[in-house]
């Protein structure tokens, strides 16, 4: 019954806005030379609110954007960021600007003709060519941060680590001493093997199921991806990593941890945004936050897509060595 | 063609009609009801975002069962999201627009009768008129409509198991789609038959205004890339109702293994996007060339470029085809794949850059008539350079892996679509409404529609892009169950409260248009100066669009302010004088 009420007081709404146009200017509808006059300026004042509206932007919202890179590839992402953002907002400037400019400026008069100017070879020439060739740049750089992400031919006894994705909940499987996973597959799920690890595979034994990822700062971290149910997205923002889980294969991605928890929480970036957010919090009266990095689900799953979530925790090789000798592995969980 | 006089009843001329103009009309009205209902769905869940655990009594009204004590279910958020996407993607911005303008404009800016066929041209229109009632009846199905985000991946699409929007909501969807699907192929056929066939006397390839040069080869994309999608649509038919593996294996869901075993979701995300990215310029093409078309006659000047705006529009419809693999850097697709579709996403900006670089130069040393269409046309070039260059970052396989599928990418699309297309629309209506309806809009509801909306669209979208560099997933029902995103919330009620500003702006739109079908001033004959062909038809509609002979066309669309005229424009109808060049 509400629902109708909204609806009539829109078509109300409507009615008296006709209305009210209707007594204040019967009957116009060609643009006059006064409406040149009026619109060219608004477009002229419209410049003025865009170009405050992207500097208010930058100051207010600068404090709530991602830390500096966790990883070593994620240095390599924050310089191509940079570069394409300086070059995509010289850009915008210089195009908004003429863009608004010319509809002030140009604003029709009675009796002026405009200039007959259809064609220039030249011009169209310059703007085909620099945009080509600064996004050649732009590609080969782009491709060379792809490559140095993607390839992981060459890494150095890397730690490979299985992560598992199911509505709606992340676990992980470490691949233990032999630094090789046992072979899984959702047949073999059974009571507490959650993960269908094959049992029968001599690999397997020694895997080591985890509920919380603990990253060593240094050493290359491979990333083995399955889903057992929908698609999932693994992103570790801090890390600039991402990879979809999917169901019946496996998908990978690797960097190597650069900053310790420790140290992130002492960066200068994180304190200012954890500052920030525990002032809010105060506010609300809850409890502070304390920064951790965090996995979460970027690939919508479900009803509770929004709340599936792990927390990662980078620590010295030393303290990592010790963490994974705590855990128990496989063989002696699932018995 | 009917020149000779036939009865009409009521039922042939405004429910059945085979004539275009009418066609378009039903287009246009169809395309902004499904307009208002997938607006107000972003108005309800922009609501959520801000506030979650609020209590809002207009959820109560609307959303029935699929809310508590006024506050939304997660699964209703997701549903709302998925048909908001669908509805204005392909209801609002694919058959509103391009089916209201295309309709429109091919026969009476070629010089033709009518389409090449009529009657296929109403059953276009009919199919898109079914798919768009069962779309809305899916809302009403017990377990809700489709909610797997309208890119619907399977296996969330699949399973009834995984969300309850999967199950007869979204047979429903499919069905629906598919019979879009088979009325965009008519549409998209008929318009390129007729734009090849039957253009008047001396209406060459490169005498068409740049409208039908967007039209034709909009059509032509969607004639290569639509029946893709109706495979998908198929397939994963089969695959949820007939037990087939096209798109899933291996899933352990509600304490059991399923049967099925060899498929792929992956290969459903490429059927996907082999429709899905064109799509993109499915919607935006037709926009760019109502654009082109409206700021050359508002600014009394040549379009700036004319060869090189059809190499560009060829150049991205070829160019479309082959970037799809853009949505899906880290889907696990081979990363070299990743690599050649950097590559060919990025060159898409070279034609995209010319385009907005010859808009800016056509308004240079203009003599602007700001007339509502002329602004929505300037805000379009706003919006479309805005949106562009952020796909700079997301066209990029390597940047990409950290803003996929955050509030970034929304803000990006929406901007370069979703505004830009939309602003296209509005432009169009503004303008050609007196072709249309033999009436005029008021032009003063029509600037303070624009200027609400475009202060409204950057203020939503400006600021998006920073919740999305944060981090922000999309699709997050709630941000709460982060404390790491405590500090957007503030940012998405800012949000929230510009789209509600924008979308109650549109009542402006809805009270102007509707009336001024009735009430609005009667329109001269050419209103607004132009040199098309669609202005020396009579005001008042006849079937087969001139009384008379079929006018023979002299010259291109865009002889505005050309030296050696009286006037500030030369219809094309108008024969070269004795020594002039034709430009």
């Amino acid at each position: 019954m509400t629902a109708i009420l909204y609806v009539l007081l829109a078509i109300v709404v409507a009615i008296s806005i006709w209305q009210i146009a209707s007594i204040l200017n019967l009957k116009s509808v060609v643009a006059t030379e006064k409406d040149n006059n009026v619109q060219g300026i608004l477009f002229a004042v419209f410049g003025v609110f865009f170009y405050g509206l992207m500097i208010f932007s930058f100051v207010k919202y600068s404090v709530i954007l991602l830390p500096d890179a966790a990883s070593m590839e994620g240095e390599n992402y924050d310089t191509l960021y940079v570069i394409t953002m300086v070059l995509i907002l010289v850009v915008q400037a210089i195009t908004q600007f003429l863009l608004f400019y010319f509809a002030f400026k140009y604003r029709g008069i009675k009796g002026r003709k405009a200039l007959f100017y259809a064609d220039s070879h030249k011009l169209e020439m310059i703007w085909t060519v620099v945009p080509a060739v600064v996004l050649s740049g732009l590609v080969l750089y782009g491709l060379f941060v792809w490559n140095d992400v993607m390839d992981t031919s060459d890494a150095e006894n890397p730690l490979i680590v299985e992560v598992y994705a199911k509505q709606f909940q992340w676990e992980a499987r470490y691949a233990g001493d032999d630094n090789e996973l046992g072979l899984a597959n959702v047949r073999n799920i059974k009571g507490i093997n959650t993960m269908g690890v094959d049992m029968t595979d001599k690999n397997a034994l020694d895997d080591v199921p985890v509920r919380e990822l603990h990253l060593p700062k240094g050493r290359k971290v491979i990333f083995k991806f399955r889903s057992q149910d929908v698609l999932h997205s693994a992103y570790m923002p801090h890390f600039r990593a991402q990879m979809n889980c999917v169901p019946g294969m496996v998908t990978q991605f690797a960097f190597t941890p650069s900053m310790t928890t420790e140290e992130m929480r002492a960066n200068d970036k994180t304190i200012a945004k954890v500052d920030g957010i525990n002032k809010i919090r105060a506010e609300k009266g809850e409890d502070p936050y304390e920064f951790d990095y965090v996995l979460l689900c970027n690939k919508i799953c479900g009803a509770s897509h929004y709340n599936m979530q792990m927390k990662i925790i980078v620590e010295e090789e030393a303290d990592f060595n010790s963490w994974i000798k705590s855990q128990k592995t496989i063989a002696q969980v699932v018995k | 063609m009917s020149n000779h006089h036939h009865k009409e009843t009521f039922i042939t001329k405004y429910v059945f009609s085979t004539d275009h103009k009418m066609i378009s009309k039903q287009y246009l009205v169809t395309g902004i009801f499904m307009g208002i209902i997938g607006v107000f769905m972003s108005m309800l869940f922009r609501l959520q975002i801000a506030w979650p655990d609020h209590s809002f009594s207009i959820i109560e009204a609307f959303l029935g069962r699929h809310q508590d004590g006024g506050v939304m279910t997660p699964d209703m958020y997701l549903a709302l999201v998925t048909i908001h996407g669908t509805i204005m993607v392909f209801f609002v911005l694919t058959a509103g627009l391009s089916g209201t303008f295309s309709n429109l404009l091919i026969p009476l800016q070629i010089g033709a009768r009518d389409m090449a066929s009529g009657f296929l041209n109403m059953v276009s229109y009919w199919l898109f008129f079914l798919s768009s009632i069962i779309m809305v009846i899916s809302l009403f199905v017990e377990a809700g409509p489709a909610a797997a985000g309208w890119t619907i991946y399977p296996p969330l699409s699949a399973l009834p198991q995984a969300m309850p929007g999967s199950g007869l909501g979204m047979t429903l969807w499919l069905v629906s789609m598919a019979i879009f699907v088979a009325s965009s192929l008519l549409g998209s056929l008929n318009y390129i038959v007729t734009v090849l066939n039957l253009r008047t006397v001396g209406m060459k390839m490169t005498r068409l205004p740049l409208t039908i040069w967007a039209f034709f080869i909009t059509a032509i994309i969607g004639v290569v890339s639509f029946p893709v999608l109706l495979s998908a649509a198929l397939l994963l038919i089969f695959d949820r109702s007939f037990g087939t593996s096209f798109f899933l294996s291996d899933i352990f869901i509600q304490g059991e293994v399923l049967h099925y075993q060899g498929g792929s979701p992956v290969l459903f995300e490429h059927l996907f996007w082999f429709l899905g990215h064109p799509e993109v310029y499915i919607v935006l093409l037709p926009a760019l060339g109502i654009t082109s078309e409206i700021i050359s006659t508002n600014s009394r000047k040549p379009i700036f470029g004319y060869r090189a705006m059809i190499g560009s529009i060829i150049a991205i419809a070829f160019l479309s085809t082959i970037v799809w693999g853009h949505h899906m850097f880290v889907s696990g697709m081979n990363p070299f794949l990743g690599s050649v579709f950097t590559f060919t996403t990025l060159l898409i900006a070279i034609p995209s850059a010319v385009k907005a670089f010859n808009y800016i130069t056509t308004l240079w040393k203009g003599n602007l008539q700001m007339n509502p269409a002329m602004l929505f046309s300037i805000g379009l070039v706003s919006t479309f350079i805005s949106g562009g260059l952020t796909g700079l970052v997301l066209g990029d396989s390597a940047l990409d892996i950290n803003v996929h599928d955050t509030y970034f990418v929304v803000a990006h699309f929406h901007l370069v679509m979703g505004v830009s297309a939309i602003y296209g629309m509005f432009a169009g209506v503004y303008h050609w409404f007196p072709k249309m309806y033999g009436r005029m809009m008021n032009k003063t509801l029509g600037y303070w529609h624009f200027w609400i909306t475009a202060v409204a669209a950057y203020g939503v979208f400006f600021p998006m892009h920073f919740i999305g560099l944060a981090g922000l997933p999309r699709r997050y029902y709630s941000n709460t169950a982060f404390p790491l995103f405590d500090d957007v919330a503030d940012v998405n009620i800012v949000i929230t409260m510009f789209a509600i500003l924008g979308g109650s702006a549109q009542i402006i739109f809805l009270a102007n248009f509707f009336i001024s079908i009735y009430k609005g001033k009667k329109a001269e004959q050419n209103p607004w100066k132009s040199n098309t062909l669609e202005w020396t038809t009579p005001v008042e509609h006849v079937h087969g669009n001139w009384p008379g002979e079929i006018p023979a066309v002299h010259r291109w669309a865009y002889d505005y302010s050309k030296p050696g005229h009286d006037e500030d424009f030369v219809l094309q109808t108008v024969p070269l004088k004795d020594g002039e060049e034709e430009s």
